[in-house]
């Protein structure tokens, strides 16, 4: 019974997966393009850096940056917390 | 079960290792510049201390190097707050040395050019302090799975 | 349909990631699973943004007359990479100590209370 639901469920999102891709622009014809035209051609005045994507990640977008380092850290800190218990637990 | 690698795997991980940080190191500093950026050197210097651990497990199991990566992972997430933070006067995350004449200050015009190292204002040192908390992070995580999963070895046996 | 391609690699990635979260009786392999996902979400990600004929967006001796691909995509994918990474290794480690406890990985055995 369970397995049965689990295929109905696959079913319908595979149905959906499918409907959505074929509703999307074709790859390498994007459709609403300001905010990179601006990126690519205003980040090596404004920031100074020749890689664009590295003037997004830690400039225009720093915010996202700093969330990302800190779900990293977090990540770390859960594993040390949780490996090294074990540690002491066994000794 | 806790014992070194054949000495073939030895010889090429003494020969390699230098290699691999030396390439990380030259990808998180050239970021601004070629593909790469912090989070990809810091992949780069991670995985060279990730053979060193399989390589020559005996030496690093019992030397417990987790608060030396701990410390050095949280300076590096400082560094990276405390330079968003300097340009505070303007906005959070402003580039105060972009275009300023010094340090990591040129100012370069829009087009395609050979790459000049001292450009791109805060983004290059925000590279170095992210590569670093991502190679010593990296580190410390592979440390303890491989630690955890050699215990376990040994429970078993 | 040739165009659509990597968008269809991409449901591939993920309806392959789903069948293995929702099937699969071992810890490990459930993890592989929601790797995968990952994987076709970041190809997908990256496909939206590229351009036809497009060049990497990096200006260090680029080659002349060529249109560069969408930068913001792939500073997501970035930032999708690193945190994919970080819930992978959370979640091997409670793999791990599930197998400490317990002594097995099949999810439908760790259930009960059995010390």
């Amino acid at each position: 019974m369970k397995t049965a639901y689990a295929v109905i469920f696959m079913s319908i999102l595979v149905v959906f997966l499918f409907t959505a891709i074929t509703t999307l622009h074709p790859m390498g014809y994007p459709g609403h393009t300001e905010m990179d035209d601006y990126f690519i051609k205003n980040a090596q005045i404004e920031v100074g850096a020749n890689n664009v994507v590295t003037s997004i990640v830690f400039d225009y977008r720093g915010f996202d940056t700093l969330g990302e380092a800190t779900v990293l850290f977090t990540a770390v800190i859960s594993v040390v917390a949780l490996l090294r218990g074990v540690k002491k637990d066994e000794e | 079960m806790k014992s070194d690698m054949s000495t073939i795997v030895k010889t090429v991980t003494d020969f390699l290792f230098g290699f691999i940080i030396i390439f990380g190191i030259y990808i998180i500093i050239h970021g601004h510049l070629t593909p790469g950026g912090g989070f990809q050197g810091g992949a780069v210097v991670a995985s060279g201390f990730a053979l060193l651990f399989v390589a020559f497990a005996r030496t690093f199991l019992d030397k417990k190097p987790q608060q030396l990566y701990g410390l050095f992972e949280s300076v590096g997430l400082l560094i990276f707050i405390s330079l968003a933070f300097l340009g505070i006067y303007r906005t959070f995350f402003y580039n105060f040395l972009a275009n300023s004449g010094g340090l990591f200050g040129m100012k370069i015009t829009q087009g395609i050019n050979p790459g000049y190292f001292n450009t791109a204002g805060v983004v290059p040192l925000m590279n170095m302090a992210v590569g670093f908390e991502v190679a010593c992070g990296l580190s410390l995580i592979v440390y303890l799975l491989y630690r955890g999963v050699i215990e376990e070895g040994e429970d078993g046996e | 349909m040739n165009s659509y391609l990597a968008y269809f690699t991409a449901l591939l990635l993920i309806i392959m990631g789903i069948y293995a979260v929702i099937f699969k009786r071992n810890l490990i392999k459930i993890v592989i699973g929601v790797s995968l996902m990952e994987s076709g979400v970041n190809l997908f990600l990256v496909a939206l943004g590229y351009r036809q004929g497009g060049i990497a967006p990096i200006y260090t001796m680029a080659p002349r007359g060529h249109q560069m691909v969408l930068p913001t995509p792939q500073a997501l994918t970035l930032t999708s990479i690193v945190i994919g990474l970080a819930t992978t290794a959370l979640m091997l480690t409670l793999s791990i100590l599930l197998y400490k406890h317990y002594k097995t990985l099949d999810p439908t055995k760790i259930r009960g209370l059995m010390k």
